[in-house]
């Protein structure tokens, strides 16, 4: 057996039509963008070298990619401070089984399986200034000529955005949660328990220490999700107005298709890719102690 | 025991609530791409139809290429998971089974996959396509697709495969099958859990894709769904019971796929997660 599985030949044809197809439309591309972003290139005419400069204009004359790198901040915070504890809540509450468990897990998800451009198109209607349903609500209760334009106000616009983002993948990290709770064998629970623990020293002594990968998991997806945020945010607002509600992604995508900037817009991209990777490296450094300790448990 | 109750009842009607708040979007979608302009804009924004104007759904269907756009999403869809599916089934095998030196390097490669942006590769992936002619055909969307779709499939697969003892295998090996046959009748429908995940996964991410389709394609004849509507919404963007029917449209084949298989979604949600 060790010898067939050992042949080359037939690793290579396992290997290889998943490895070319990815290796040449993802990760050369990838590359690419990498070189583009050391130069100045309008696609047509010849490229300049130009080093870091792109990347020293990003944090030194660009106040919008600035404004961007904040919003996708604000984005991974709301996500980790608001998302996350609420999908926590909600799975320790569901594995712990209560009436309608299965249910209640199915209606949660289901945001999760609708396309970005119909939430997006959703929440724009909700929060439209005159026949959105926020401002008839608001009409119903309190002023009842009240008016605001919610996406058209540069401090309320990227709101609009963080909000549907945030309310959307709930349900997601939801489920990883609870699959992480169910899998805990019941007898260190019931083992604390008999042992007089209490239920809040069960949650912060044994349950969330026994979960370190499935929160480092969900962790991973919140931040890099947030840093590369694109589909809703280009639906809603598209990054306005006057650019207020930008995030780096929306903003590459202008330059780059728009206004034909692809050096500088290569800069950008490949700086998520970079913001990425290592927040990826930063949070699977810390979690391999936790785990460690975990697994000593 | 009555403050036990009260407080797990207490608890049921959160439950409940929140449920309200996750599926609000859909059925405030549903009921108001059966009215009027006159009842979402007027005294009937969250009410049941007054008069039920089945009428947008025929006007959605007919004229404005939602057809097209459906059917090409279908396809792309269904390309993408059959391929990518299958593909990511092999590699993950030599990753999960084969002895050779490079796999934890060509492993690593795939998970980065999973981090990164797609706008980053998105400008020379344009290019690319553009120099080998695919550029605006189905080949120019189907590839990329299933080259994005292809780490979380490897990763989901790997673990699978590692899960499995190894001994059904060796026995097929030292009875003299082939790796071929003895992957294609013994592993295939092992694995058959995991792929089926790998696919959903792959199928919601193509089915819901927006920025590759709106980037790469310029004709109406190879438009995706999601794009379609967009431009469609654009073009009717006062009439909100018309463009409601569209979206519903759009939303209804993944709620049914979802409703169909949540159990195995919800599952294998979970084993792929716990793993990480």
């Amino acid at each position: 057996m060790d010898r067939m599985l050992g042949r080359k030949r037939y690793i290579a044809v396992f290997i290889l039509p998943a490895l070319l197809v990815f290796v040449l439309f993802t990760i050369a591309p990838l590359i690419v963008t990498g070189i583009y972003s050391l130069f100045e290139y309008d696609g047509i005419g010849t490229m300049k070298f130009l080093g870091l400069k792109n990347y020293i204009d990003l944090f030194t004359t660009d106040k919008h990619f600035l404004t961007a790198i904040v919003n996708s901040f604000i984005l991974a915070g709301a996500s980790i401070f608001i998302q996350l504890p609420i999908s926590f809540f909600l799975a320790s509450i569901l594995a712990r089984g209560v009436k309608g468990e299965k249910f209640f897990r199915t209606i949660y998800f289901i945001p999760v399986v609708i396309s970005s451009m119909v939430i997006g198109q959703l929440w724009m209607k909700i929060f439209n200034s005159q026949y959105g349903l926020l401002n008839t609500i608001i009409r119903w209760f309190g002023d009842p000529e009240f008016e605001f334009s919610w996406l058209a106000t540069p401090s309320t616009a990227f709101f609009t955005t963080v909000i549907p983002a945030v309310w959307q993948y709930v349900g997601y990290h939801m489920l990883i949660f609870y699959a992480g709770i169910k899998s805990i064998p019941p007898d260190y629970l019931e083992a604390a328990r008999i042992d007089g623990a209490s239920k809040r020293q069960i949650t912060t002594k044994i349950m969330i220490p026994l979960l370190a990968p499935v929160i480092k998991i969900c962790l991973l997806f919140s931040l890099t999700g947030s840093f590369r945020a694109f589909d809703l945010i280009y639906v809603i607002t598209g990054g306005g107005p006057n650019h207020a509600s930008e995030v780096p992604g929306t903003l590459l995508y202008n330059n780059l298709f728009r206004r034909g900037l692809y050096g500088y817009g290569s800069a950008q991209a490949f700086f998520i890719v970079i913001e990425c990777l290592l927040f990826s490296f930063v949070i699977r450094r810390l979690f391999k102690k936790a785990e460690e300790n975990a697994s000593a448990v | 025991m009555r403050l036990k109750n009260i407080k797990k009842k207490a608890l049921f009607v959160l439950l409940l609530l929140i449920a309200v708040v996750q599926l609000f979007p859909l059925y405030w979608l549903i009921t108001y791409s059966l009215k009027s302009n006159g009842e979402i804009f007027g005294d009937n924004v969250l009410g049941l139809p007054r008069d039920w104007r089945w009428i947008n759904y025929k006007t959605a269907l007919s004229g404005s290429g939602i057809i097209r756009y459906f059917l090409n999403s279908i396809f792309y869809s269904v390309v993408t998971v059959v391929v990518a599916g299958t593909i990511s089934a092999m590699a993950a095998y030599a990753i999960a089974r084969m002895k050779w030196k490079l796999k934890h390097f060509v492993y690593g490669i795939f998970t980065i996959g999973i981090m990164i942006p797609a706008q980053a590769a998105l400008l020379p992936l344009f290019q690319l396509l553009d120099k080998l002619g695919l550029k605006g055909g189905y080949l120019g969307l189907l590839i990329p697709y299933i080259s994005f779709a292809i780490p979380m499939a490897i990763l989901i697969l790997t673990g699978f495969y590692k899960s499995i003892p190894k001994e059904l295998e060796e026995a097929a090996y030292i009875d003299g099958c082939g790796i071929f046959r003895c992957f294609s009748t013994i592993m295939l429908p092992i694995i058959k859990p995991a792929l089926a995940t790998a696919s959903i996964f792959t199928f919601l991410g193509t089915w819901n894709e927006l920025m590759f389709a709106n980037t790469l394609v310029d004709s109406q004849k190879y438009r995706t769904l999601p794009v379609g509507i967009m431009s469609f919404s654009g073009q009717y963007s006062t009439d909100w019971g018309l463009i409601g029917a569209a979206m519903f449209l759009a939303t209804l084949p993944t709620i049914l796929i979802y409703f169909i298989l949540s159990n195995q979604i919800q599952e294998s949600l979970v084993a792929g997660a716990v793993k990480g």
